[in-house]
């Protein structure tokens, strides 16, 4: 009945969870439905799926039914917003990243960056339009910011849009789009006026338009969620496509990253804790010497040194998420939260696999794919260096 | 028609039972608990004959036949998450019997009689079994308490103006009965499989009424019958061995094994 079925050990993903003083009787039962369905919807594919390369469209739409992909989206479009704390969604986070699989999520989560800068400063004619059939799981939207020239320095991005009557002219690149192959649609960071932020708009550019490329590009992990190069060659945008107003699209771009980090940390940290499942599972199973790999000091050690990191990391996640509730934006808190989970990510990657030896070298086993996942969460979404620079001349350094 | 169905809060059914050092029960400190898989099926098969089945070609299940359903619990306060889980799947309203003690199968179907008296269901579908104490009982004693007819074990439930069908499994196979209405039905594992409750509903169950109540509201005693003397483990399997010859193994059996 269990699809994650293995010899159980006194620290499995819940025993390792600290109780947390900030979650109740909504997420318990959020986290319980959710396991659920991913036990019976996901997990049993997702072997099939990371060969593949990508997520079959009908998953989509049954976690657009379930709410997954609506959850913590306002009403009026189709999500469900009300309760939907930010423990929520860390609760969200933690059970997808139980799949030992980023890529699923990434590919099911991919509107999660894509949606939110059209409903933050969008107009309303757009948010109906494009809101409702993302969050029913029937299209997907991506964000494309980086391009082949750089990616952290966003005020430098060179795609540029022109405007002409009643449409903008795009001509330009973007690199590493996650979901870009099969999304309908990008928030697509273009310039529209001079050098600088003061020159960036965010415009949403259909994918099925004439004049876009797409190029597939392989990768090291997330194999379930594709990414792609975009290619924009005299592309026609309609003008009403404009996400908020002209050149004011670089404080939308950063107002998205804040949720982005908070919501990678959570993953991060849940992946963290599913390498001590495996780890420990197989240290009290395997015996060598005479005795359980957990019976080696060595091996303890390592056990007992992911734990350290991995609560460490739990606690300063939650006290963040409870100050964003709070209505607070610690941006360097946010982005040093980042780092710390990636740097766990990698510690337990890395110890986990020296515990499981061989076994984590296969390919298939939780450990494997996470241990192929701990770069794109160290880079992606502000790398572990922009993020430490950021704090430090967030702190007045 | 109105169903009862009535759900147990559990040991989680993948967490693996550990008995108490000092051998009065069970180990449930800090453990997960959840609802009793039995009971899941229970409170399904009420949702399907409310909801029917648009999306499956001729399915036996009819939207409307089953117009409310009603979880109740009886156990302490946290059976109330218990209850929230029916109502997010969706069932109608909830009612809690708050005991802080075991409560053994006779006075939980004395209990039962009661809500039945009270809330005058048409059907009562029980989890044939809870997977903590598997005691199989409750079903078959509310059904001897009310005088209803039993339909135990249900693979199958079709409903059939005052009749239900109900199709069991038995050791030879599968047996229908036809039931007369008012009834009691247990389910079995392949009755169907229950859904996951999404996020609306799960949000939308919080607000959906709990009643709470008391056994002595109903004026029942569930002071304990039976005493636990001991609770131990089952004892370690043996390593098996390997025989030479049938003569030897035939020579195990009769005097090693002393089955023969």
């Amino acid at each position: 009945m269990n699809a994650f079925a293995k010899p159980t050990g006194a620290l499995d993903f819940d025993a390792l969870r600290p109780p947390s003083p900030f979650m109740g009787e909504a997420h318990a039962s959020w986290r319980r439905e959710l396991r659920k369905f991913v036990e019976r919807e996901l997990a049993p594919h997702v072997n099939e799926w990371e060969k593949a390369g990508v997520l079959p469209r009908d998953v989509f739409r049954k976690a657009g039914e379930f709410g997954l992909i609506g959850a913590g989206f306002p009403e009026a479009y189709g999500g469900w917003s009300e309760g939907y704390d930010r423990f929520m969604g860390i609760v969200t986070s933690e059970e997808l990243a139980r799949l030992g699989a980023g890529g699923v999520s990434a590919a099911l989560m991919i509107h999660g960056i894509g949606l939110p800068p059209i409903l933050n400063i969008g107009s309303e004619e757009m948010k109906a339009r494009i809101a409702p059939p993302v969050l029913r799981g029937e299209m997907q939207i991506s964000l494309a910011i980086t391009e082949p020239s750089g990616g952290s320095d966003v005020a430098a991005l060179l795609t540029r849009a022109e405007r002409k009557g009643d449409r903008y002219v795009v001509n330009g690149s973007k690199m590493f789009i996650t979901g870009g192959m099969t999304s309908r649609y990008a928030t697509t960071a273009v310039r529209t006026g001079g050098p600088g932020a003061g020159g960036v708009s965010l415009l949403l550019i259909d994918l099925e338009s004439r004049g876009v490329t797409r190029t597939p590009l392989d990768k090291q992990g997330w194999w379930s969620s594709d990414t792609a190069a975009l290619y924009f060659d005299d592309v026609e945008v309609p003008a009403e496509n404009l996400i908020g107003a002209e050149n004011a699209g670089f404080i939308g771009i950063m107002m998205n990253f804040n949720g982005e980090r908070l919501g990678m940390a959570a993953g991060a940290t849940a992946s963290a804790r599913v390498c001590i499942e495996e780890a420990a599972a197989w240290a009290q199973q395997r015996r060598t010497f005479g005795k359980r790999l957990a019976d080696h000091q060595v091996i303890r050690h390592k056990i007992a040194a992911m734990v350290q990191r991995v609560n460490a990391s739990t606690a300063y996640l939650e006290h963040c998420a409870w100050r964003v509730s709070q209505g607070e934006t610690p941006v360097a808190d946010l982005s040093l939260l980042k780092v710390q989970a990636t740097e766990t990510l990698e510690f337990c990657a890395r110890e986990a696999s020296q515990i499981l030896g061989g076994a984590a070298y296969l390919q298939g086993s939780r450990v494997e794919r996470i241990y192929r996942e701990v770069r794109v969460n160290a880079i992606g979404g502000g790398s572990e260096e922009i993020m430490r620079d950021l704090a430090a001349r967030q702190l007045g350094l | 028609m109105k169903v009862l169905v009535p759900v147990k809060r559990v040991l989680d059914y993948n967490l693996k039972v550990k008995v108490k050092a000092d051998q009065t029960g069970v180990d449930l400190t800090n453990l997960k608990m959840s609802m009793n898989p039995f009971c899941e099926i229970a409170v399904e098969e009420a949702i399907r004959h409310k909801e029917g089945q648009p999306n499956v070609a001729g399915s036996h299940y009819k939207a409307g036949t089953v117009t409310e359903i009603v979880a109740v619990s009886i156990g302490p306060d946290q059976a109330q998450e218990t209850i929230r889980t029916a109502l997010a799947m969706g069932a109608d309203r909830g009612i809690l019997v708050k005991v802080d003690h075991e409560v053994e199968p006779l006075a939980v179907a004395k209990i039962l009689k009661a809500v039945v008296d009270a809330e005058q269901p048409q059907v009562v579908i029980l989890g044939k079994q809870a997977i903590d104490d598997d005691s199989n009982q409750t079903g078959q004693m509310l059904a001897a308490l009310l005088g209803w007819p039993q339909g135990t074990f249900a693979s199958k439930v079709e409903f059939a103006g005052s009749k239900v069908n109900v199709t069991r499994e038995v050791d030879g196979g599968l047996q229908t009965v036809a039931l007369d209405l008012p009834a009691i039905i247990t389910t079995d594992l392949r009755l169907n499989e229950p859904r996951y409750a999404s996020l609306p509903n799960i949000m939308k169950a919080k607000k959906k009424p709990i009643d709470v109540k008391t056994p002595g509201d109903f004026g029942v005693n569930v002071a304990p019958r039976l005493k636990v003397v001991k609770v131990t483990e089952p004892p370690k399997r043996q390593g098996g061995v390997k025989v030479k010859t049938v003569q030897e193994l035939v020579d195990k059996l009769k005097n090693e094994a002393g089955v023969l």
